[in-house]
Order: C-alpha cells, then structure tokens, then sequence
C-alpha cells in the first residue's frame, strides 16, 4: 500500500514540478493584471502579423502534407516500391531529427552558392529569408504525421473491399473515393491535427530560414523569443497563451477523434 | 481487362513517382546539401572542423544531458504510465489528457513556462536560466510523454494471472516487478527512451532561450549549430549537423531492431 503511494505521488508530481505549474503559471502570468493588458498584448501590429503569417503557412503546409501523406501511406501499403522499407524510414527522419539541422539544410540549398540558390537568386526568386524557405521549413518538420496514422489503417483494412468494388466496375478513382477514402477517413483527421499542431509551433527550421524580421518574416513562435529577449515579458507571455490555447485545442480534438478510431478497431498504437 | 492493367500500372506508378519526388525535394536533396557542405573540404577537414574543441564540447554536453533524460524518463515514466493503468484516483483520465501536451506545445513556450517559473523572476529564489540543470529541466519537459506513451499499452495488455500465479508461488512485490512485469515491459521501455534519447539530442526550441549563447558551459548541439550559422560560418554548423543527422539515423535503425525483436519475441 504503501509503496503504490509512493509510486503515485512521485509520478504526480513530477508532471507538477516539470509541466503542470510552469505551464499553468504562464496563463496566471498573462492574465494576471486582467484581460485589457493581455488583448493590447496580442494585438500590436507585430503580434498579429506573426499569427497572421503562422497561420497563412500553416493552411497551406498542412494540405499539401495530407495529400502526399495520403498518397505515400498509399505507395507503402498497396504497391511494391523500390526500396519501400527505404522510403519508411525517411519518412520518420523528420521525427528523430534535429530542427536546426533541417533549417541549415534549407539555408545551405537555397543560399546564394546553393546548389538551387544561385540559379533561383538569378531568375529573381528570393528563397531564403522569405515565405517560401518558410514554408519548406514547415513541409519538413510536420512530414510524417499523416503518413503515419494512415498506414497502419491501410494495411488492417486491407484490399478486400476496393478489389469488390474494382469487380463491380468502379474505376480506380471511384473506388478510391467512395471505399479507401471512408476507411481511411479518421486516421486522415488525427494525422491532420497533430500536423496542424506540429505547423502551428514550429520554431527551430523556421528561424535558421525567416530571418525573423519583426513585422515581414517572423512566425509566433519567433515573436515569443524576440519579445522575451526584448524584456518585453507581457507580450511574450501574451503569445506563449495564444499558442498554448492552440495546443489544448489540440488535445481536445485528439482525444475527440481518437475513441472513433479503437472502436472500429483501426489504430495501431 | 484495360481498366485493371492500368490500375496495376498507370496509378501507383504516378503515386509512387510524386511521392518519391516530393520526399526528395522536401527532405533528401537538403540533407544531400547539408553532407555535402561538410565534407566539401575532404574527410580530413571535416573531422578537423567537427572536432574542434567548442563543438566537441557540445557535443559531449550534449549526449550527456539525453544520458540523464534516458535515466530520468525510464524512472518516471514507467512511474507514470503504472500510475495511469494500475492506480486509481480523481483525475486520472486528465493526467492521461495532459501527459501529452508537450507533443502540442510548441517548444519555445515550454522553455520560456520553465523560465516563467523556475527563472530570475519566478519568486522561488531558483534561477535555472543559463545553467545546465535548466538545460536538462527543458529536455525533460518536451520528452515527457515518450516512456509513458509507449510503456503503458504494453502494461494494459499484460496478463495479471502471471504475477498472481508468481505471488501465489510465495514471490515479494519487488520479485514480481523484477521477474514478470519488468522483462515484459522492456522492449517498450527501451523504444520509449530512444524516441526521448532522438528528441533530446536535437531539442531547440525548448532550451534556446534558458542555455543563451556559452560556449563550454551551456552550449548544446543544436543551439551550437543555430549560433554558428548566424555568425555565417555555414561549414561549422554542418559538420556537427552531420554528427547529429548520423546519431539521429542510427537511433532510428536501432528502434526499427527492437521493434522486430519484440515481435519475434511475442510469437
């Protein structure tokens, strides 16, 4: 008896002593001089203009990572790829690696004596310290999320139903929207939202790329640190509870998809 | 049977085709850069570069720090996740809720909710900013739901008949443990703490603002890396991003081994 106290309070609180009370002092922080601080906070001209572009990126990196995490859940599962077992382990790379490794790979490809860099920079096209590195950034970071809940549902699924439906006379594209897309439906929504969350918070690529300019090129996550290295603690408290609201959110939508998912028995944990 | 043969040829050709060439345009062709920027110079100069006595330093800060965040995590976390399957009590299925809030959070308001608390203007009379311990304090934050995540499945399918037919034959508390429940949990547990091992070796976001910018002291890899490309020494920084790409690939291989081996072990 005693010892599964033991294991209870100290297990408790660690998750206090590491995560319960920063976080929750970040939010007492924020508001603790009411809501009118807090609001002229998040809405100066830079702060909006960071969740502005955070944003702008992120509605365009999360759809372009669930049509190809889809389409490359897809190639794994159903066709026989060269080197499949290859382009399996690539795609989880982005998960174990370093983010700043990630940004410098970005830096030196697109810098002025890149191997893309220089020809880009000739034909006009400004890469780096600029939306597009930006956006490769975020494209790299957040990779894996949708490939890797919609796997393991392709794989249980199986090819039972769409080899039915190919019988019956649907085309590839009809079977694919009206039998592989249901199915594959909910892993699709929680590899979007992880995605999303992944987008929303990426910091480390995204500042080796952005420059971070106040006002042009930086994401909120960049607003955070210069407003705390600017002793500008208010707004940097301000943001930290935009984005921490963001990522509750989150949660609240993963644990909302997720039960879907073990009741039909498709998640692989 | 046209409509067949060009479903088996025609579609996943071009699927597999876009989705190689995005892989490779997103992910392949930079770090085909990176490597290649570091070893522009020849071997030789790359070692001479990456060795050099700051980035060493990192270097063994570094994997000395995601050496105690393996200790701490596997402590800790297999606490936690027992305290989720086994223990009952008010609010465990918000702990469960917020174990995983470090996924979402983005990083650089982990380490700025530390510095909040735990840092010059916190009120506790600690100040963690520019120490190691506040380094290791960040690393902890963000890997904290890996050992839970992966330990505590295991322990929700795990046959309690085992450790009763164990207690029935006169085994303690703490021989259970170590005979039945522990050899059964550890495949998972060492997934757990290589995903957190990963993830500390490259943590940035987390331990930008508590390390600053102290070479020997509080210098990690990845803040060593930022700094150096910043002060444009773009050969610096890709040496050692090439240690850490090597590091990251062989712990990936590594917990691709113990997965097939913890299959194999279950049939």
């Amino acid at each position: 008896m005693i010892g599964r106290y033991l294991v209870r309070f100290s297990a408790l609180g660690y998750v206090a002593v590491i995560l319960v009370a920063p976080v929750a002092l970040i939010f007492w922080r924020a508001f603790e001089h009411g809501l009118g601080p807090f609001w002229a906070a998040i809405t100066t001209p830079d702060a909006l203009h960071a969740l502005k572009l955070t944003l702008e990126l992120a509605v365009v990196a999360v759809p372009l990572n669930t049509a190809f995490g889809i389409a490359c859940a897809i190639a794994i599962v159903r066709y026989r790829m060269p080197g499949g077992g290859l382009v399996n382990a690539i795609v989880d790379l982005p998960l174990a690696l370093s983010p700043v490794v990630v940004g410098l790979s970005l830096y030196l490809l697109y810098a002025r004596d890149g191997w893309f860099g220089g020809w880009l920079t000739r034909h006009g096209v400004q890469m780096l310290f600029a939306y597009p590195a930006m956006l490769l950034a975020m494209l790299f970071i957040s990779l894996p999320f949708v490939v890797r809940e919609v796997v393991p549902v392709l794989r249980e699924i199986g090819i039972d139903q769409e080899e039915a439906a190919a019988t019956l006379g649907s085309s590839a594209f009809t079977t694919f929207r009206k039998v592989t897309i249901p199915a594959i439906r909910w892993a699709v929504t929680y590899g979007v939202v992880l995605t999303t969350a992944r987008c929303l918070g990426e910091f480390g690529a995204v500042s080796i790329v952005s420059g971070g300019i106040a006002g042009r090129t930086q994401v909120l996550t960049q607003y955070v640190q210069a407003s705390y290295e600017n002793f500008n603690l208010t707004g940097a408290y301000a943001a930290s509870v935009v984005l921490a609201g963001l990522a509750i959110a989150t949660l609240v939508a993963m644990t909302i998809v997720r039960p879907k998912e073990e009741r039909s028995g498709n998640r692989d944990a | 049977m046209p409509r067949a043969r060009r479903r088996a040829l025609g579609a996943p050709a071009l699927t597999t085709g876009l989705t190689l060439a995005y892989l490779s345009v997103i992910v392949l062709i930079p770090l085909a850069a990176v490597v290649a920027k570091a070893t522009a110079g020849g071997w030789h100069h790359f070692w001479q570069v990456a060795w050099n006595p700051e980035a060493k330093a990192a270097l063994e800060l570094t994997l000395e720090l995601a050496g105690l965040v393996v200790l701490v995590n596997a402590v800790f976390g297999t606490a936690l996740a027992w305290t989720l399957v086994r223990d009952e009590f008010p609010g465990r299925n918000l702990l469960n809720s917020i174990i995983d809030l470090p996924f979402a959070l983005p990083t650089i308001v982990a380490g700025l909710t530390l510095l909040a608390l735990y840092g010059p203007t916190g009120g506790l009379g600690v100040n963690i900013a520019y120490t190691r311990a506040g380094v290791l304090m960040a690393l902890l934050f963000v890997t904290l739901p890996f050992v839970v995540r992966t330990v505590q499945p295991v322990l929700l399918e795990l046959d309690k008949e085992m450790e009763e037919a164990a207690a029935s034959l006169g085994a303690g508390r703490f021989t259970v443990f170590r005979r039945i429940i522990f050899p059964n949990l550890f495949p998972a547990l060492l997934s757990g703490v290589a995903l957190a091992f990963a993830r500390a070796l490259g943590e940035f976001g987390a331990v930008v603002l508590i390390a600053g910018n102290i070479p020997f002291k509080t210098e990690v890899a990845s803040v060593y890396v930022y700094q150096h490309v910043s002060s444009d020494d773009p050969t610096g920084a890709a040496a050692l991003a090439v240690v850490l790409l090597v590091i990251s690939l062989g712990v990936l291989l590594a917990i691709g081994a113990v997965r097939r081996w913890a299959t194999r072990h279950d049939r």
